[in-house]
């Protein structure tokens, strides 16, 4: 590959292809400007958002809904900084991405120069890595390596700050490509030992449960752990992460666990006497009071992660591994197994507390998602901002497989929808592609609505406007006595706003009229924001309260 | 309860901030870091003391094993080692008193190594102990001025920590081994668990 006599910014073209990019996300700047002069005459895709917080959250959805890199472009200084919370989001959820930030000329860093920033410095906490190229000599070794580490072992962003002269460099001797990665290699050796542990926890189970998390959708297990769970009978829950790890129509499914999980997965962790746990991290939002966590079970956790292991729980058995890895290697060693007396029990916690909502005349919220499962067959690609929506998403939409929910669990950002949902769109042409929002949320980044008209991306944004940050509402109800303080929303008309920007607005403002426009958005063509009115002082059900155990769990009013 | 963690890491702009940064943000209680070059050009050891239970130990080590400029981390627990610390102080030693200091330098095994008219400046290498006692026996002299290096840390010839080297090592091991002659360990003991 002739990489001699171009110029950084060049060549790092040359190395995205080399690496398969096809879609790049970003914005433009003064530092940048050599890079976006080459990307005249590349083949990549560019799209260019509205913001650089915008950027990241596409590149983000499009590497959650396809399995592959994310690429996000940045300028030095504000745009960087405005790549924090996308980083941040993306470390959280191991999502892969690659983030590419100008930086000032090398001979100017250091001293307050316009638009620097100290990007390494701010953005370490919140990647898996991240590197500085002031010599043009090293871009080539340096961005191969960022590939590297953001997709293997547990995945993550890796940022590569480029200084405006390294790019602008003229490369003059064949460069150096091999990485130099002595600390990192994510080749796991998984040990026999903890796997012979792990299947005698499983095999001595009488009432095992198995909780997926995001690392079995990463580490593409699913099928495996479908073969898994089938051979031992072994009910699953997933965490909002692992959604989709397993069809939520199967028998053995038991839903989301946690803090707004269903009744019969709270009520199974607290019961069973084995845990297997792959690929989740245990969460606060997941194991509620750890002291009374899972308390009658033998703990098996399989992670990717070693500080995973032991972090929060103390574990009975740790497996070191890829998920897909450890579960193949345990399926020979599990026996088959038929069971009674604990599906029965599941049965009757199902039968007995299923997931439910009082109807009323006004639009329920979960009515409008669980419609949503349905005119879509539950198959569609589904973005969420953070808040009940969300909650209510992960309740309703029932989930039938692997990256299907785009949503930000970790960090919990708001305003990670819409511009997820427009990455996931651009990585999934072929797909239907739904954002369920929040009125608060949607606020926050619909300004990328245009970048979905601009770039014809066919995103239904459907808006479950309560007129309130209501997962806040719904704090203060319970736990401040009702004082609101500061969770208003005061809404422009979510659809006016769309038609100004070029895309189609409905509003749905009775129950008359869901079912025709949720219909219509579907088949619209482009992209469509539907601002559904719903009703505003709606609570999630069933809740742990922070501090409360799993069993402790609210079930709210129901019908 | 202290904990010796010894680190070797590539030597490059930022690995410190990278680690002393992953060290706070995880609310670890670091008593003393101690950073200098290695036999090898490209790698740094830093040795590390940090305040906890097992528990934090283990996380401490997880993490730092986890960053990707991280090569190589053990931890001295349970492990014989030779530890060091050095100090230099300067104490206060008109005539009427710097016979009875330089009776002290001479008891730890000290050195004076500058002198003036009301002072002298003490180098003074051993393990915490010791350093703690000279501190404790030369502060009614008056301590002008002090500073130490924190521990460095080795573990005696007989008692090399057991430790488990992942692939990674393996192979990094293989490719330093082409790039240059000098025979080193290399190991990610928090691989494994
Ligand atoms: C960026 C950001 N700021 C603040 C929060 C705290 N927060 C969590 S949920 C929520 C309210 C969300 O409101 P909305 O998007 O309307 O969703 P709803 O709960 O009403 O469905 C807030 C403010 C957050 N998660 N993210
Ligand atoms: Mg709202």
């Amino acid at each position: 590959m002739g990489l001699v006599g171009l110029n950084g910014a060049q060549m790092l073209h040359q190395l995205l292809l080399d690496q398969g990019v096809e879609v790049m996300f970003g914005f433009p700047g003064g530092t940048v400007l050599p890079i976006f002069d080459a990307l005249y005459e590349t083949p990549i895709h560019f799209v260019l958002s509205r913001h650089e917080q915008g950027a990241i959250h596409m590149a983000d959805g499009y590497a959650r809904s396809t399995g592959r890199v994310g690429v996000v472009l940045a300028t030095s200084g504000p745009g960087a900084t405005n790549l924090v919370t996308g980083l941040a989001t993306a470390n959280m959820d191991s999502v892969p991405l690659v983030a590419i930030t100008g930086q000032v000329r090398s001979s100017l860093m250091g001293n307050d120069a316009f638009q620097e920033a100290d990007t390494r410095g701010i953005t370490r906490p919140v990647t898996k890595h991240n590197s500085l190229v002031a010599d043009v000599a090293d871009l080539g070794r340096v961005i191969r390596e960022a590939f590297y580490i953001a997709r293997t072992g547990r995945p993550g962003p890796v940022l590569v700050d480029i200084t405006v002269d390294a790019a602008a460099a003229v490369v003059g001797a064949p460069p150096d490509l091999e990485m130099d990665l002595p600390g990192y290699d994510p080749a796991i050796r998984i040990n026999p030992a903890e796997i012979s542990a792990a299947a005698d926890a499983i095999n001595a189970a009488r009432r095992p449960v198995l909780m997926a998390g995001g690392g079995v959708i990463q580490a593409r297990a699913s099928k495996a752990l479908g073969r898994l769970i089938v051979k031992a009978d072994i009910p699953v829950t997933t965490t909002l992460m692992g959604l989709g790890s397993i069809d939520e129509q199967d028998r053995l499914a038991l839903g989301m666990l946690g803090m707004h999980g269903t009744a019969t997965a709270n009520y199974a962790v607290q019961e069973c006497d084995c845990l297997i746990s792959i690929g989740a991290r245990f969460d606060d939002r997941v194991t509620g009071r750890l002291e009374t966590f899972a308390p009658h079970a033998k703990i098996v956790h399989v992670d990717i992660d070693p500080t995973s292991i032991g972090k929060n729980v103390s574990v009975d058995v740790g497996v070191l591994g890829d998920a897909k890895d450890v579960v193949n290697r345990l399926l020979p060693k599990i026996r088959k197994t038929t069971r009674r007396a604990w599906p029965k029990k599941i049965r009757d916690w199902r039968a007995r507390h299923p997931l439910t909502y009082k109807r009323s005349g006004s639009i329920k919220p979960q009515e409008v998602i669980a419609r949503l499962g349905e005119l879509t067959d539950h198959d569609a690609i589904v973005a969420t901002g953070v808040g009940q929506h969300q909650m209510w998403a992960a309740q309703y939409y029932r989930w039938r497989r692997p990256r299907q929910i785009v949503t930000s669990g970790g960090l919990g950002t708001m305003g990670f929808g819409v511009p997820a949902a427009i990455g996931a769109a651009i990585g999934n042409p072929r797909r239907t592609v739904i954002d369920i929002d929040g009125d608060g949320s949607f606020a926050m980044t619909m300004v990328e609505v245009l970048t979905a008209v601009r770039y014809d991306v066919p995103v239904k944004f459907i808006v479950l406007n309560n007129g309130y940050l209501g997962m806040v509402r719904q704090w203060q109800e319970l736990f401040f006595d009702r004082r609101y303080s500061s969770v208003t929303t005061a809404s422009p008309s979510f659809a006016g706003v769309a038609e100004a920007f070029g895309a189609r607005g409905i509003t749905v403002d009775s129950r008359r009229h869901l079912d025709g426009a949720l219909r219509d958005a579907l088949a619209h063509k482009g992209p469509v924001v539907v601002d559904v009115h719903v009703e505003a002082e709606e609570n999630v059900y069933p809740m742990v309260a922070a501090g409360k155990g799993l069993h402790e769990m609210q079930l709210g009013k129901l019908a | 309860m202290k904990h010796v963690i010894s680190a070797l890491v590539q030597n490059q702009p930022g690995v410190l901030s990278h680690i002393s940064g992953m060290f706070s943000a995880r609310g670890f209680n670091i008593d003393s870091l101690v950073v200098g070059r290695t036999e090898d050009p490209s790698l740094s050891r830093m040795t590390i003391a940090v305040l906890g239970d097992d528990r934090v130990l283990e996380q401490a080590v997880k993490q730092l094993a986890k960053l990707v400029c991280v090569v190589d981390v053990t931890d001295y627990k349970d492990v014989p080692c030779v530890n060091r610390d050095l100090m230099m102080v300067r104490v206060a030693a008109p005539e009427s008193t710097r016979g009875r200091v330089l009776e002290l330098v001479n008891l730890f095994r000290g050195r004076a190594v500058d002198i003036s008219h009301d002072s002298i400046i003490v180098e003074l290498a051993g393990p915490e102990s010791k350093i703690e006692a000279f501190i404790e026996m030369t502060r009614p002299y008056g301590i002008i001025e002090l500073a130490r290096t924190g521990i460095l840390s080795m573990p005696r010839g007989l008692h090399r920590p057991k430790t488990h080297e992942s692939s990674a090592a393996a192979k990094s091991k293989a490719k330093r081994a082409r790039r240059s002659p000098a025979k080193r360990r290399i190991k990610k003991t928090a691989r494994r668990r």
